[in-house]
């Protein structure tokens, strides 16, 4: 069947950039400006992204395809999860055009920009535990060379070892978590792990459990969530700020998209609640990490690591996905709050993405990192400053983007899924966030610079991605309502 | 169509005024905030609607979409307005052109983004009274927040930082608290709404279809969950209001708002918490209400006499104007919990009067600011002999204020007062009635002594500068607001007849009325 190898094209379109990055490099290996390699990985990424957009709308893959076997499965979660992947990486893009203008190996960064991509996508479909780690470690290993890619900077090389050693712990963590349920239940194919759920790894809960505990500890690290976090802040901080963005949006939905496939589908809950309850661990790890990530956001002083701790604290809020499919409210209103974290995924995607690209300019113009240093850029950059206090508002839960309803719709949905502590402890937190993130504005609006900050370039990749991302973020608070039922029925397609 | 256009007309004029140079600035805002004042005029006099938006009344100029879909709750976006929102969105925006036309002379600085964040406000206000749905009416609601914020830590005063954070924290955990007393009904309302629009929930509330929250086995029951929600909503609209004790961040605003935000401050944003108590709390859950007549009434006279005797107490100007403010809504509380026709439909007539009125009183300060460059009572004295027409205007406002007859004020207060004194809701009426009424007597008190000593007397001024008259652009909206007090003060049937029949259905729920 031809048309189900149509499915694959928006990973292929990541590839084929990919591929092309390489020829590329190949034949005109010392290609000063970066210009065309910039547009062929921004292609891959606009390509993954209407290609995913368009058979979300034609409904091909509503059901569910799978291929090679049952190896990879294509649905609508996947789908989504891909239109994330791409439209991070064409602003990414975009946006590094004039970050690493000055900088050699431009063809190498965005060639591991665009195979962690692949990666990501491939996590997106996967359906095996063989495929999830093949895939993990295809995004992974690309993002321990991109937070380095600033090799004589001290905190860049300090972070990437970081993440590269928490990283490869975890990921062997994982990997002797999946051969302990591969023992316990004699398959890696998720639906062959849950139907041996009741029979034959009836005979080793304690196996089945650990490996599933390890398992959830690679996710863990994935989406920067407690307690494999501590990598986060110190990769974002030292990570080129274009990288930073991309790890802290995209990757950390390919960490989502992989744990909700691989909890609901392989591990239902109703069938392994009595060997190792997940539910009531994520449920832990939920409060821990939003408490944490927003707490310890509110003690920065600089800008681009209150942004890494904010984003700890988004991976709490996008937790309660996970740790509110209790069963108590029945099975709609499961899928219900598993969408809305999908949607808080989609949304956090722009606005996350924006705010640190915002950063990147920031460091572009080479005005330091901290709040005090943005004193006064509402003057002299107002378009821009209009754009980050977007973001910031946008992630704190006003009501001028995308991420107001999509919080709305997750808080709710943890209420109808009688979770409603885990709403009432995201709706504190989301209210405590208010007060950093209103720093960044009341820094760039209301301060006045020691002295004048003088910026005289206005980078065009950088302000075309930063606004880009702010436009999307303020159309998804009417236009959230394209994506809605896109994402409900993705997730009510799991259970 | 109207509203969405009036809306738009202020979006994209915020946008284009934003981006404008700053010399041409005041201007250009001044002229993009005559067409939404135009279309509100006409939405006033073309009105057709009757009864209460919330409770099956004809809702004028209505739009509805269907926006969000929610697991069981539909979230619409559905605007529209009754005799309560109307006359509120047309002090909208009449205050907005006028303190526009007001901010000409104080604010000399980044022009173009003070009047853009102006209008957008408006923008934002129209949306508050006009949208239907609780979804779409919080996105305006928390949307006044941002202009707001940055208006005052931008242009305000010394302490401004201080003043704006402390705002801007205030007002969003009241809102917070307040959206989760929301949603805790809808909830609990279960299967009998099927959308988050404030009619549905209001006409479910009123037909008693509240059932647990969560089972009844592990769950809230529903008077219990009422009055939590009440109180909920209660204390986050009361910050909004602001009602003793949740006052504290309104001097502060006040003082170091420049003077044009400050008239929108007192005139607009306080009136969102009162409308928002009337919509909410006393539409929506009237019996909680009359089992609580009598704190709320107390807490109503304490703001009264409590915010007057701190008004009393001030040396700057302005913040006796602000204090009186906290007094002002007072009235307002009182006439909400007496669930009659004159207290409720006064209670209404008194957030225009006092949207007037104390923009009147914030202008006037700000103009005798402007030439004297202080506003310490004890720094001067007799400037009526050299700003007479000013003088003259801040006279007749503070007269309006004390209730003199023939004014706006004095209709307001004589309603809340009738409709007050006649209550069977509340236990005691005649007793808090005239416990209120004694606040007129601290509010002629400290008005007087505070004109006796800037104004009459020989002429003396402690700072350096020369006194001239004002210029025309300060005096003209000091003089139209003097003459719209008036003007309701004559007929106030001009907004009175719709506030009356919009407030019928309130009042109306099996054991309150009066007349």
């Amino acid at each position: 069947m031809i048309h189900e190898w149509l499915l694959l094209t928006p990973a292929a379109a990541f590839a084929f950039a990919a591929f092309a990055l390489f020829v590329i490099d190949a034949f005109t290996p010392d290609d000063s400006g970066g210009g065309l390699l910039a547009a062929v990985a921004t292609i891959g990424g606009i390509g993954a992204l209407s290609a995913s957009g368009v058979l979300l709308l034609s409904g091909v893959a509503a059901g569910g395809v799978e291929l090679f076997g049952g190896q990879l499965v294509v649905d609508g979660m996947s789908l989504l999860f891909t239109f994330i992947f791409g439209s991070v990486t064409a602003l990414v893009s975009v946006a590094s055009v004039d970050y690493i203008r000055e900088l050699p190996h431009k063809a190498e960064y965005y060639l591991l920009v665009v195979l962690a991509a692949t990666g990501m996508s491939v996590l997106a479909s996967a359906n095996s535990l063989a495929v999830v780690f093949v895939a993990l470690e295809l995004s992974s290993l690309p993002s321990y060379a991109l937070v380095g890619y600033l090799k004589n900077n001290r905190g860049s090389v300090e972070g990437s070892l970081k993440y590269f050693l928490v990283g490869a712990l975890s990921s062997g963590v994982m990997l002797y978590g999946i051969s302990l349920v591969y023992a316990a239940t004699g398959s890696l194919l998720l639906s062959e792990i849950a139907s041996a759920m009741g029979g034959a790894s009836g005979s080793y809960p304690g196996v089945l459990g650990i490996g599933l505990l390890m398992i959830v500890g690679g996710f863990a690290f994935k989406t920067a969530s407690v307690p494999f976090h501590f990598w986060a802040p110190d990769a974002y901080e030292g990570a080129p700020a274009p990288v930073a963005a991309f790890l802290s949006s995209a990757s950390k939905a390919a960490g989502f998209v992989v744990a909700f496939r691989v909890l609901v589908v392989g591990f239902p809950i109703q069938d392994i609640a009595g060997t190792l309850d997940w539910v009531l661990l994520f449920q832990v790890l939920a409060v821990v990490t939003m408490v944490l990530g927003n707490f310890a956001a509110a003690t920065q002083e600089n800008v681009k690591r209150m942004l890494a701790y904010s984003s700890i604290g988004h991976a709490g809020y996008a937790l309660i996905g996970l740790a509110a499919l209790t069963n108590a409210g029945g099975a709609g209103s499961e899928a219900t709050v598993l969408g809305a974290s999908m949607l808080h995924l989609l949304v956090y995607g722009f606005m996350n993405t924006g705010a640190f690209l915002f950063v990147a300019l920031a460091e572009h113009w080479e005005i330091g990192r901290t709040f005090e240093d943005y004193n006064g850029l509402g003057r002299e950059a107002p378009l821009a400053s209009v754009a980050m206090t977007v973001f910031m508002f946008s992630l704190a839960g006003l009501p001028v983007g995308g991420g107001f309803l999509s919080k709305y719709f997750l808080f709710a949905g943890a209420v109808g899924a009688g979770v409603w502590w885990l709403a009432l402890v995201g709706a504190v937190n989301s209210a405590l966030s208010l007060y950093y993130y209103s720093r960044v504005v009341k820094a760039m609006w209301i301060e006045t610079p020691a002295e004048p900050v003088g910026i005289e370039r206005y980078p065009t990749g950088l302000y075309v991605a930063v606004l880009t991302a702010a436009v999307v973020t303020v159309l998804l608070l009417p236009g959230l309502v394209v994506f809605d039922s896109v994402a409900f029925d993705a997730a009510a397609a799991l259970f | 169509m109207l509203i969405e256009a009036l809306i738009l007309l202020c979006l994209l004029g915020a946008a284009v005024v934003f981006i404008a140079p700053s010399r041409h600035a005041p201007k250009l805002a001044l002229g993009v905030s005559i067409p939404p004042l135009l279309v509100s005029l006409y939405l006033l006099f073309a009105f057709d609607g009757s009864g209460n938006a919330l409770l099956g009344g004809d809702i004028a100029y209505e739009t509805f979409a269907e926006w969000l879909q929610l697991g069981p709750y539909a979230v619409n976006y559905h605007v529209g307005l009754d005799g309560i929102s109307l006359p509120l969105v047309v002090l909208s925006t009449v205050l907005t052109t006028l303190s526009i036309l007001s901010a000409w002379t104080p604010i000399d600085e980044r022009q173009s983004e003070f009047y853009g964040l102006v209008l957008f406000l408006e923008g934002s206000l129209i949306g508050v009274f006009a949208a239907l749905d609780f979804l779409l009416w919080f996105v305006f609601w928390e949307a006044v927040l941002i202009p707001m914020y940055l208006l005052i830590g931008v242009w305000g005063g010394p302490r401004r930082k201080y003043a704006a954070i402390k705002f801007f924290v205030y007002t969003n955990i009241a809102s917070l608290v307040m959206f989760i007393g929301y949603f805790a009904l809808v909830f609990g309302l279960g299967d009998a709404v099927s959308s988050t629009g404030m009619p549905a929930v209001a006409e479910a509330l009123r037909a008693g279809q509240l059932s647990y929250l969560g089972t009844p086995d592990v769950g809230i029951a529903p008077d219990t969950l009422a009055m939590a929600a009440f109180l909920a909503m209660f204390v986050g609209f009361a910050v909004k209001v602001p009602i003793v004790p949740f006052h504290t961040w309104l001097p502060d605003a006040h003082v170091e708002a420049p003077t044009p935000v400050s008239v929108l401050l007192a005139g607009v944003l306080l009136k969102m918490g009162t409308y928002a108590l009337l919509r909410f709390n006393f539409t929506m859950l009237p019996e909680q209400a009359a089992t609580l007549a009598v704190p709320i009434a107390a807490i109503a006279v304490i703001s009264i006499i409590y915010g007057a005797l701190l008004a009393l107490a001030q040396q700057d100007l302005k913040r006796v104007v602000a204090y009186s403010s906290v007094s002002s809504m007072g009235y307002v509380i009182l006439g909400l919990i007496a669930y009659t026709v004159y207290g409720v439909g006064g209670a209404t007539f008194q957030m225009i009067a006092h949207g007037l009125i104390s923009g009147l009183l914030f202008m006037t300060v700000g103009v005798f600011y402007n030439a004297t460059h202080t506003r310490m009572i004890g720094d001067m004295s007799g400037l009526a002999g050299k700003m007479p027409i000013t003088a003259t205007v801040f006279v007749a406002g503070a007269f309006a204020y004390m209730g003199l007859p023939l004014m706006a004020g004095f209709m307001a207060e004589l309603f809340v007062f009738i409709g007050a004194f006649e209550s069977t809701v509340l236990p005691a009426a005649p007793l808090f009635t005239a416990a209120a009424m004694f606040g007129i007597v601290i509010v002629a008190g400290y008005l007087l002594w505070a004109m006796q000593r800037s104004l009459f007397g020989p002429f003396r001024l402690e700072t350096d500068y020369e006194l001239g008259r004002a210029p025309v652009h300060d005096v003209v909206p000091i003089v139209t607001l003097l003459a719209l007090v008036i003007a309701l003060g004559v007929a106030p049937d001009l907004v009175f007849e719709m506030i009356r029949d919009a407030t019928l259905d309130v009042i109306d729920f099996g054991f309150g009325g009066g007349s």
